[in-house]
């Protein structure tokens, strides 16, 4: 009887315990409620609500922020956009070069090198115009490079990401002017 | 790289970024000029104060970099000031530091030597920033410090501009010593829906004759004009109005045209201007920057970006009163070579007519156009829908009365052209109204440059001939209308419309009109801008 007993409430606890545990089991970032809310009004005004959102909150330390670190943010976001097309371009070049190839590689080059840098360095530093400067000319240089394969692009995918991502930041940055 | 783009007689460093221009002051007869520049790219960043002098504001000669972040308290920049001198001939200089937390401040900072008439070293007072941003103010929109204008009470008085949401607003402090400062209540200007008033300036004009005026004139016969920069659209307004000096306010003649909403210097590429006195001349003058209009890619392949505008003299209109003239410092005179003149070219309707002038890619033209007197009069009404140079579609469209003017930097193929033209309309109560527009969008073959079409209105009074003065160098191209009414600054990027395969021609694409054009062209030399030889140079 005391066995059961034990076990019963053993369960009973256990139970309680797990329907109280915050859902850590899900595997997702906990974002303060008051930065969700200031992520979903700030992509609202942005060309790509999507892409927006899904940017900010896939990033891990999206939490407690304000439209400047949201902007900051999504200058990483760029970055990481401009690598994944680098590495397709340093791909694509090893079995089909092409002078496109060649253009969009400076291209991407003067983006990592040059737009993300100042943006960064204006969102940090407090002159968010040379921010907007930065990520429109990225997004840009993303549309050359596309538009210099002449419809037959082995890079829409990244060029399309690199843009949108670009023109979210623009239009982030600009909130700030 | 792309070398035929490079200036050869506006103000560039040797490489790399610039931005505003800062603190320009005639001291001990040598024209100083600072500016936002970095170092180390060809996009902004690292901001330092780069620093050139000139005995003529056209010849100029690099220095040594005058100041750069070193202290905690402009760790994250040392952004744009103006200079003032006092009465005792002292030279001193506010600028905004960006601190180590990005906080804007400001700084005051005076010669190490002011024996020196070069002056190659400044000293940051100890006990900097002078200002903090005051309660209510954003820390990251409070910038730009202007040239203090002494008050009757023996003050010193300076602007900053700031925005609250968005209204952008220009804060009044007043000084003893530009170390401690008082906030004055209420602020200079405001108005609604502008935004962030950056590199305000605030000074007085004559209104009784063309002469310019010190920074600290007040009373009979001076009018003052309050102009910014707007971070919203990255263009330069400016408002003329009445100062009131004990309320610290200032109030436009026209609020319709107030300022941020109104008049702007100059309808292309110019912005975070600045003005100064020049007291060896007895002028205002004034410093624009000239972006470029192409992409960060191409600025880092050719290792450079930015232009200073030539500086201009600016003065109140007293015809029209309602808007300044802005006209290049005469010394840009000093450049011209070999000329040639055309007199009573006559244009039919639909023509292009090749002007021989050897090399078209730096040159000084005055031209003056007239519509045949028949066409103006017999013309129908149009509808009263204005022409807008922006949306108008450029030269190409034809209406009754123009466009008409000139193609600068064009090959002889007319594959690169850049149409600097007037458009006249006749409204439907039968006056006319005449557009000044610089047309970018055939001026490049290639397709990573700016193509818009830029202009303005012009005033014009009755009997008065169309003039047009240009300032043509390689990659801007400097339009002043109806003797510096309306102004317009492009920049352009020919890939072959350029060194001697560019052209000058005379065009009219009206329809119905003749027009007479009267037009002189001077080859510009070179200004050698170069770094400073202490053993040459005087």
């Amino acid at each position: 009887m005391t066995n059961l007993k034990t076990i019963t409430m053993f369960l009973f606890l256990f139970l309680i315990a797990m329907t109280s545990l915050p859902s850590i089991t899900h595997c997702r970032t906990l974002i303060i409620p008051n930065t969700e809310k200031l992520m979903e009004s700030t992509c609202k005004k942005t060309p790509n609500y999507n892409v927006c959102l899904q940017s900010l909150k896939a990033y891990p330390g999206s939490s407690g922020t304000d439209v400047n670190g949201l902007a900051q943010i999504m200058v990483k976001v760029m970055r990481s956009k401009a690598n994944d097309a680098i590495n397709m371009i340093h791909e694509l070049q090893r079995s089909r070069p092409s002078k496109a190839l060649s253009s969009c590689a400076s291209k991407y080059n003067a983006i990592v090198i040059g737009d993300i840098p100042e943006a960064t360095e204006a969102l940090a530093k407090g002159d968010p115009k040379f921010a907007e400067n930065g990520a429109n000319d990225a997004a840009n240089e993303a549309t050359f490079c596309e538009s210099g394969f002449n419809g037959k692009s082995p890079l829409t995918q990244q060029n399309n990401a690199m843009h949108d991502v670009s023109a979210v930041t623009a239009a982030i940055v600009r909130l700030l002017l | 790289m792309l070398s035929w783009q490079r200036t050869a007689f506006h103000f560039q460093p040797d490489k790399n970024w610039m931005n505003d221009p800062n603190g320009p002051v005639y001291y001990k007869e040598w024209y100083h000029f600072f500016y936002q520049y970095n170092p180390n790219d060809a996009v902004w960043g690292d901001i330092v104060w780069g620093h050139a002098v000139s005995r003529d504001m056209i010849h100029w000669l690099y220095l040594p970099i005058a100041m750069v972040p070193d202290q905690w308290y402009d760790a994250n920049g040392v952004w744009t000031g103006s200079a003032t001198i006092l009465s005792d001939g002292q030279l001193v200089m506010l600028y905004t530091g960006s601190t180590n937390e990005s906080v804007q401040v400001q700084n005051l900072a005076y010669p190490a030597d002011p024996s020196d008439p070069l002056l190659l070293n400044w000293t940051k007072y100890d006990k900097n920033p002078v200002l903090s941003p005051p309660p209510g103010i954003h820390y990251r929109d409070f910038r730009d410090p202007t040239t203090a204008m002494l008050t009757s009470e023996g003050k010193w008085r300076i602007s900053i501009g700031s925005k609250i949401n968005k209204t952008g607003i220009a804060l009044i402090y007043d000084t003893e010593d530009f170390k401690n400062f008082e906030l004055k209540n209420g602020w200079l200007r405001a108005v609604q829906g502008t935004g962030m008033w950056e590199c305000v300036d605030f000074y007085p004009v004559s209104s009784i004759n063309d002469v310019g005026l010190d920074t600290s004139a007040y009373g009979d016969g001076v009018k003052h004009v309050v102009k910014v920069s707007l971070d919203d659209d990255r263009n330069d307004y400016y408002a003329i109005g009445s100062y009131d000096e004990k309320l610290a306010s200032f109030l436009p003649d026209d609020v319709k045209n107030d300022v941020g909403i109104g008049l702007r210097y100059d309808y292309g590429n110019f912005y975070a201007s600045k003005t100064f006195f020049d007291p060896s001349k007895q002028r205002r003058i004034l410093w624009g920057w000239i972006t470029e209009y192409d992409s960060e890619c191409v600025d880092r392949t050719k290792s450079w970006a930015s232009l200073q505008g030539i500086p201009r003299t600016v003065r109140l209109d007293r015809k029209t009163w309602s808007n300044l003239i802005q006209w290049p410092v005469e010394e840009v005179n000093s450049l011209r070579l070999r000329s040639s003149e055309f007199k009573d070219l006559k244009a039919k309707p639909g023509s292009v007519v090749p002007l021989q002038v050897e090399t078209a890619t730096q040159l000084d033209i005055v031209a003056e156009f007239e519509v045949d007197k028949e066409a103006l009069e017999t013309t129908l009404p149009e509808s009263d829908t204005d022409y807008i140079c922006e949306s108008s579609g450029g030269a190409s469209g034809r209406g009754a009365l123009g466009p008409f003017g000139l193609l600068v930097l064009a090959d002889a193929g007319l594959s690169e052209f850049t149409p600097l033209y007037f458009y006249v309309s006749k409204g439907l109560n039968g006056s006319l109204r005449t557009t000044f527009c610089s047309d970018q969008s055939r001026s490049s073959v290639a397709t990573n440059v700016n193509k818009k079409v830029l202009g303005s209105v012009v005033p014009v009074f009755g009997g008065e001939k169309l003039s047009l003065r240009v300032l043509v160098d390689h990659s801007i191209v400097e339009s002043f209308a109806q003797g510096g009414r309306t102004c317009v600054t492009s920049r352009v990027y020919p890939t072959r419309a350029i060194y001697g395969a560019a052209k000058l021609f005379v065009f009219n694409n009206a329809t119905d009109a003749t027009v007479t054009a009267s037009i002189k062209v001077w080859q510009m030399n070179s200004a050698f801008i170069r770094p400073y030889h202490p053993e040459t140079d005087t």
